[in-house]
């Protein structure tokens, strides 16, 4: 069994040695996650599991990633992407030029959604797609858009309750078992490493979506990146958080307005 | 060193259920006393689509409040709480909620031993966890847990459930303390008394 004491002194070491900043993180999912990943890679116990840390940079790699949760996938929650579709696009199209962050992207999953649904609203070609996450090997797979072919039918599917009228696999191309979307769809895609922890504002944005991160942090933790999104988005724009996530009796909640049953807020001052 | 069971404080209660749980706590709830002392959280295995109206339909079977969990919401006694569909469910040292969308365990977000496993480290010996009809060998591993923090562990008796498999393979791979129908079920919840020292 793992105590609390020790998860700070490995948390410590990540901080001191290597910048990592996970002390803010929800407890019980981080620890979950160090539990497993010791039994992954049968570490006897938890001291040799911290020493492999310290001392082996490209082990790091293989923690940060483990320990950080990178499940998503393509229109998760189709009734979001709805309201994305009917309620967003429209407003953000009488703009000359788009500018959309996906904070904590993972593997890109909703990027290509999203890059989908600007290609149907005819805005893609005036929009940039950013990218970002904290593990670098994730968005290598972002820059690829190469995903699983066995979940297309499920992703399909949700495209189709989500409003699509399209033949969805018209988006990618079958092979090997994976599916690789379109160029046109990632030639907008900017991808870069950024960590909500302790990186700052990067841009000025529309729309900003973080949907299922803030759930891993701690309440001041998702304060602080609340605000962060506040000072990266333009005057109106709009924030999207998971369906469980909400901007209620955090520090910005008077600056926005929740636009429907949806978890998309519109900045309002 | 155990205590008798009706003067042992009930810091949570655990109810995990899955394919024919659904049936038990629609007569279960509504027998259970209002304001209870403690706070109970359902797990159970659902549709991954978020659907609301699970919560509508529990909340019709009591007077005790009932919600579906948001993140970050404070564990408070006399509230019947749901795990959110397609989230795992994890308790906090603080006595808070906090949700999980990483891997499925046992094929099932939200897995019952996730939410066991995670409440059995925080409320350690106060933990109460039942587990009722079921398909499926989730709930066995956050039994265990439970009763190892020395907390208690019930089963629904297999024979009175629609899916015995669940609650039979908690009893032939762990010590549960009570197998329980129904009506025992019932009885044993409203004798638990809330612990009032975390508070």
């Amino acid at each position: 069994m793992i105590e609390e004491q020790e998860i700070d002194l490995l948390l410590n070491d990540l901080f001191d040695i290597y910048g990592y900043d996970f002390t803010s993180y929800s407890k019980a999912s981080l620890k979950r996650r160090i539990i497993r990943l010791c039994s992954l890679d049968k570490f006897p116990s938890f001291a040799e599991l911290r020493y492999r840390v310290r001392t082996d940079p490209t082990y790091l790699k293989r923690f940060v990633e483990e320990i950080t949760v990178n499940v998503t996938e393509m229109f998760r929650d189709p009734s979001f992407y709805k309201s994305l579709r009917e309620d967003i696009l429209p407003v953000l199209g009488t703009k000359p030029f788009i500018r959309i962050w996906h904070a904590g992207c993972s593997t890109g999953e909703e990027v290509y959604s999203m890059a989908i649904l600007l290609k149907e609203a005819n805005l893609l070609r005036k929009s940039l797609l950013y990218a970002t996450d904290l593990n670098p090997s994730v968005l290598e797979k972002v820059r690829k858009g190469i995903f699983p072919l066995t979940q297309m039918k499920q992703y399909s599917e949700s495209y189709i309750a989500s409003g699509g009228t399209h033949d969805f696999s018209s988006y990618y191309t079958a092979n090997y078992g994976q599916a690789k979307f379109n160029s046109d769809l990632s030639e907008k895609i900017i991808i870069s490493t950024h960590n909500l922890v302790s990186d700052s504002s990067f841009n000025e944005f529309d729309l900003i979506l973080c949907r299922n991160v803030l759930i891993y942090f701690d309440k001041d933790l998702q304060d602080r990146v609340l605000k962060l999104f506040d000072a990266s988005l333009g005057p109106l724009g709009y924030l999207a958080l998971g369906t469980k996530e909400t901007l209620k009796f955090s520090a910005v909640q008077n600056k926005f307005r929740q636009l429907n049953r949806e978890k998309i807020w519109k900045k309002m001052m | 060193m155990e205590k008798n069971d009706v003067t042992r404080p009930c810091g949570i209660l655990l109810i995990g259920g899955s394919a024919g749980s659904l049936e038990v706590l629609f007569k279960l709830l509504p027998r259970l006393k209002p304001d209870l002392s403690f706070p109970i959280v359902l797990v159970l295995h659902r549709r991954s689509s978020s659907d609301s109206s699970l919560t509508d339909l529990l909340s019709s079977k009591t007077t005790n409040i009932t919600r579906e969990v948001d993140d970050k919401d404070p564990v408070t006694p006399g509230i019947i709480y749901l795990a959110p569909a397609d989230y795992h469910l994890l308790l906090e040292q603080g006595h808070y909620f906090s949700l999980d969308y990483s891997e499925k365990v046992n094929f099932s977000r939200p897995s019952i031993d996730v939410t066991f496993e995670s409440a059995a480290d925080v409320y350690a010996s106060s933990t109460v966890g039942i587990l009722l009809s079921g398909a499926n060998e989730d709930g066995t591993e956050g039994l265990i847990a439970i009763k190892k923090a020395g907390g208690r562990t019930i089963a629904q008796d297999p024979a009175t459930a629609q899916m015995p498999f669940m609650p039979h393979h908690a009893i032939t791979h762990s010590e549960v303390d009570h197998v329980f129908d129904l009506t025992q079920l019932a009885a044993f919840v409203n004798s638990l008394v809330g612990a009032r020292s975390d508070r």
